[in-house]
């Protein structure tokens, strides 16, 4: 299948939900075709943007410099970024960030197996900005957004009441591989949402629906 | 255009209605003069156009648009090819002062569809266009510079007047997300100095024309992301300098400073990467050309999505 190589769209997803997904593929024998993580909401990923709070910088290399990075989202929930000598402009963002800072992050997803067979996700940065508030606030709701186009595809695609196929290739995996309510991840919306709220002032309307 | 029967067709439909002839006439007057005689099509089309005229007791400009001088009547937004003659009607929406004096005028024509910049020669010798006028140009001839279109003005282009006025219309288009990356030959770039030639080089040396001294010249190949779909997009040095705040000359010194062309692009991912932005301008290829660039630093609105996400 000779295609002209498309640029890989950023997924938009809180760490709650990137922090679930563990399950890598790829959609064809190419050494060099495109590794997908599966998120637990069924779309594929292959770069990801992250906006978030710088939490902790940590030098975690033995030979050479190995930054790990750990940038919270409005959930408190932490994604987990690596960069070394292969990454030396989001390595020296790190080594030179102080924490606490907000930061833009373009990056790729990554699997690890650890000794007792977990399998770990993190972000191998592609680059690494420092940005404000409105910035990181902008993408809270992008991502909020993005996260319930998810969940409302996946729940029209495997909606009881509807024909019984589901259609949508990744949500299929996604119900083979992982099978977490997607209510998980809208109340993270809803959380996320709120803090927004709560942070300017405006108290949060009791009582989800 | 090349097919005598498609040519007949037309020349026919415009005559319909005032003389009574067939397909057939209009294509064996056609044959003649191109068949018999060698004339050009677009002559033999202007010619046997011409008869008709004659014959209808008509002028040219009561005809439908194309057949004035054999060239197509174009839209602006459909231009889209160097070099092809074409008749435009539109408006003169800006009028520029022109930088060299080979050139008698230059500046915007716009139409329904968009606008196009055009450029008359002084040695043309055309009347001067006037700014919020519109006209109808014949025989203009088409170029393009970094994937933007523009019509040239020349000593056989006619211009008339038109009493009407156009609403010009835009062939922009509006996109929004993240700056999630500026890729290689972004920054301050060499362009070959050539005629005509302008391509980027790669370690000194144009793919077509080899060692040559390049210019500099700032452009950013930039992609925007908004978690559904992706933009590549193209600021050229006006939309460089506007959004980097970094002139050609201050990116001459900063390379100069450092040795190394590479700074100016690092800068501008450190200081661009990672925020979001508003683009307007047309497109070309894959590219979104910015003609408008605004960050958006407002807070969006969070009330209307939390108000769907408990709804679900």
């Amino acid at each position: 299948m000779a295609t002209t190589p498309t640029r890989e769209v950023a997924r938009r997803v809180f760490a709650g939900e990137f922090n679930d997904a563990h399950y890598t593929f790829k959609e064809s024998d190419d050494e060099r075709a495109p590794v997908y993580l599966l998120l637990p909401t069924g779309e594929r990923a292959n770069r990801v943007f992250i906006v978030g709070t710088l939490m902790e910088t940590e030098d975690v290399g033995d030979d050479s410099e190995y930054w790990q990075g750990q940038v919270i989202d409005p959930n408190g929930d932490r994604y987990y970024m690596y960069a070394g000598q292969y990454q030396p402009d989001a390595a020296s963002m790190l080594r030179e960030l102080e924490p606490p800072a907000y930061i833009s992050v373009v990056g790729k997803p990554r699997t690890y197996e650890t000794d007792d067979g977990d399998v770990n996700v993190s972000v191998r940065p592609e680059s690494i900005t420092e940005v404000d508030a409105a910035t990181r606030d902008r993408w809270v709701v992008e991502t909020a957004e993005r996260t319930l186009e998810r969940i409302q595809h996946y729940q029209a695609e495997t909606d009881e009441d509807g024909d019984g196929a589901t259609v949508d290739e990744y949500v299929a995996m996604a119900q083979e591989e992982y099978d977490l309510p997607v209510e998980n991840y809208r109340r993270q919306v809803v959380e996320a949402l709120e803090s927004l709220e709560a942070e300017e002032g405006v108290a949060a309307e009791a009582g989800d629906a | 255009m090349t097919d005598l029967r498609t040519q007949a067709t037309e020349i026919h439909e415009q005559f319909s209605d005032q003389l009574d002839i067939s397909v057939d006439d209009v294509e064996e007057r056609l044959d003649t003069l191109v068949n018999e005689y060698k004339v050009p099509l677009s002559e033999a089309r202007r010619s046997v156009t011409n008869t008709y005229l004659d014959e209808a007791g008509m002028e040219r400009d009561e005809l439908g648009g194309g057949a004035g001088s054999g060239n197509e009547q174009v839209e602006i937004a459909d231009v889209d090819a160097p070099e092809e003659w074409i008749d435009v009607t539109a408006k003169v929406t800006e009028l520029w002062d022109a930088t060299s004096d080979a050139v008698a005028q230059v500046g915007l024509l716009g139409d329904e569809t968009g606008t196009i910049k055009f450029t008359k020669w002084s040695k043309s010798d055309l009347p001067d266009l006037e700014e919020g006028k519109v006209y109808h140009l014949r025989n203009v001839v088409t170029d393009e510079y970094e994937g933007r279109y523009s019509v040239k003005l020349n000593r056989t282009t006619v211009i008339e007047e038109r009493d009407e006025d156009i609403e010009v219309g835009s062939d922009d288009v509006t996109v929004e997300g993240a700056l999630v990356d500026i890729q290689s030959g972004s920054g301050l770039i060499k362009r070959c100095p050539e005629e005509d030639c302008t391509r980027v080089l790669q370690n000194g040396r144009c793919n077509e024309h080899g060692e040559v001294e390049g210019e500099f010249d700032l452009r950013i190949k930039g992609v925007l992301d908004d978690g559904n779909e992706v933009h590549e997009i193209l600021f050229n040095k006006e939309a460089t300098e506007d959004l980097t705040g970094i002139t050609l000359e201050e990116a001459q010194e900063m390379a100069m400073d450092a040795l190394d062309t590479s700074v100016v692009a690092d800068e501008m991912r450190a200081d661009l990467l990672g925020k979001y932005y508003r683009i307007t301008g047309p497109t070309f290829r894959r590219y979104v050309l910015v003609d408008d660039v605004e960050q958006l630093s407002d807070p969006t609105d969070a009330e209307a999505v939390l108000i769907k996400a408990r709804s679900i």
